[in-house]
């Protein structure tokens, strides 16, 4: 089965063809987001930084944004006296072989100047992009990741199993797939570890894990919600081993951070935790649009969000599919849900049947088709302060805490 | 009465996740289980669980054939399983939601 990517300079085939305008400050929000929705096309989309100070995780998540496959153009708009660098940003873009202009509002001379400005380059920059190369892809060309979030009793039952097969069948004909939330697989380190494709990777999880289960003590919240409680879940331990079945059966290939491609194909697990800083950056898990973004970092095509209890978000930059497993949510909102996995609860549908649904939907939105998030126009995004180190890093002292 | 069930994941846990909302009595039990029914002695929730044996105080919670907590007062076969009684090895935080509805009662909104 094969469709119509969008080739890029470096190789990578994209899915879709976007221009994202970035903000590099707050200052600069307005103004960006103004650009985006006048144009009025479900191809421009806005994300952005709004601290004046800047960050490196930031910078290079930015960064990983505009070498993404699905991206064909950028536009960086500053304010003008702010740390990151519109101009750079742009210039990674004209790297990257894809259209790219930036610019900042002190100099063009304020807000309608500047949005006035911006749209005619976002409005010549649709026109060139009519003109990127094609190529033909097919399953093995995709990179999928996955999250949970407002999940409920059937997350672990339904929803995250079905992906837990899907995930199988994608890595079984050579595709990647990514999975996250380290901190929802609290006691869960026997079950990841076994999974590991060497003694490396091995150590790579143990320390991900140790690090992410002190991250949650000393920042004293788990990775729950009242509406998880409220839907049956009683404990972070219950979540995690509901949430961990999404990573299906295959060994996991080793640790990625953010922004940092998987080497190869097969199932790859993303730490999304922040590393030791004296800053002490975040919170775990902030909300569920900072995991999309820090998996479409690593050059997701597609993201899948599973829920229980309903979420309506999108993401920018890559579509957004939402599957949950809980058919009242399902009905209840339909215009928002991409794939019912309730079906396996109920006995319409097997397990196998299940995960062959969702191929088959993927390959749909691969080829064009839109999720529901895209066209009802959810396109967020959420790029916060955050320390991470750019690779994993075990250090030679290091003792797992339980082995 | 309209049809009761529970799913029981794995042959060792000792609960059971209600996939209707169960008022007291019989609920067929699917899944992994030996016995086909479970007397449910109070309401239970869609969602929810249920006690299939009776468990002691700190005795493990066993779900998916993992610990996923412990009980913090004896627990009486049939008995709904939630906040009230059982608490997490790792988080604390939790244990003071509300046990209906998860809202957190730690911050005052004033």
């Amino acid at each position: 089965m094969e469709w119509e990517g969008f080739y890029r300079k470096n190789g990578q085939i994209g899915i879709r063809n976007r221009i994202i305008v970035i903000y590099t400050v707050e200052c600069s929000s307005f103004v960006a987001k103004e650009i985006t929705r006048l144009s009025n096309n479900l191809d421009v989309e806005c994300i952005g930084f709004s601290g004046c100070t800047d960050n490196e995780y930031a910078v290079r998540l930015l960064i990983s944004l505009i070498r993404h496959p699905n991206i064909g153009g950028v536009l960086a708009v500053g304010l003008g006296c702010e740390y990151i660098q519109p101009e750079w940003l742009a210039d990674i873009a004209a790297e990257e072989g894809k259209e790219h202009k930036w610019m900042f509002i002190q100099e063009e001379g304020g807000t309608k100047k500047s949005i006035n400005k911006g749209l005619s380059i976002v409005e010549k920059m649709l026109k060139d992009l009519e003109k990127t190369e094609r190529k033909k892809m097919g399953i093995s060309d995709l990179i999928i990741g996955a999250e949970c979030g407002g999940s409920d009793y059937t997350s672990g039952l339904a929803g995250n199993v079905v992906v837990g097969r899907f995930f199988d069948r994608l890595v079984s004909q050579g595709g990647t797939a990514i999975f996250e939330e380290i901190v929802e697989a609290v006691g869960l380190i026997d079950l990841l570890r076994e999974r590991a494709v060497d003694e490396e990777v091995k150590k790579e999880i143990e320390y991900t894990y140790d690090k992410a289960l002190k991250y949650c003590k000393s920042v004293r919240q788990y990775s729950v919600s009242p509406g998880n409680f409220a839907g049956g879940l009683t404990t972070i331990e219950e979540k995690s081993m509901g949430a961990f079945v999404k990573s299906g059966t295959k060994d996991i290939e080793g640790v990625l951070k953010i922004a940092q491609r998987p080497e190869h194909s097969g199932l790859w697990l993303l730490d999304s935790t922040p590393d030791p800083h004296w800053m002490q950056f975040g919170i775990t898990n902030p909300n569920d649009n900072e995991g999309l973004m820090d998996l479409i970092s690593c050059g997701s095509h597609i993201v899948f969000l599973v829920t229980g209890r309903g979420s309506v978000v999108g993401s920018a930059v890559s579509p957004c599919l939402k599957i949950t497993g809980n058919s009242d949510t399902y009905q209840n909102m339909k215009d928002d849900m991409d794939f019912n996995a309730g079906n396996v609860l109920t006995g319409k549908k097997t397990l196998s049947e299940s995960a062959e649904a969702l191929e088959e939907l993927v390959i749909n939105i691969a080829s064009g088709g839109l999720t529901k998030s895209e066209d009802l126009g959810h396109k967020e995004y959420f790029i916060p302060y955050k320390y991470q180190d750019k690779k994993v890093n075990v250090p030679s002292n290091y003792k797992c805490d339980k082995y | 009465m309209k049809k009761q069930v529970a799913f029981k994941i794995e042959i060792e846990d000792n609960v059971a996740t209600a996939l209707t909302d169960i008022k007291p009595g019989a609920a067929k039990l699917r899944g992994d289980s030996e016995i086909k029914e479970i007397d449910a002695v109070e309401n239970i929730k869609k969602g929810h669980k249920i006690a299939l044996v009776d468990i002691k105080k700190d005795e493990p919670i066993k779900k998916y054939g993992i610990v996923i907590g412990a009980a913090t007062k004896e627990i009486n076969k049939g008995q709904w399983v939630h906040l009230h009684c059982m608490r997490s090895l790792y988080d604390e935080r939790s244990s003071h939601l509300d046990v209906e509805t998860g809202v957190p009662k730690d911050i005052k909104y004033e």
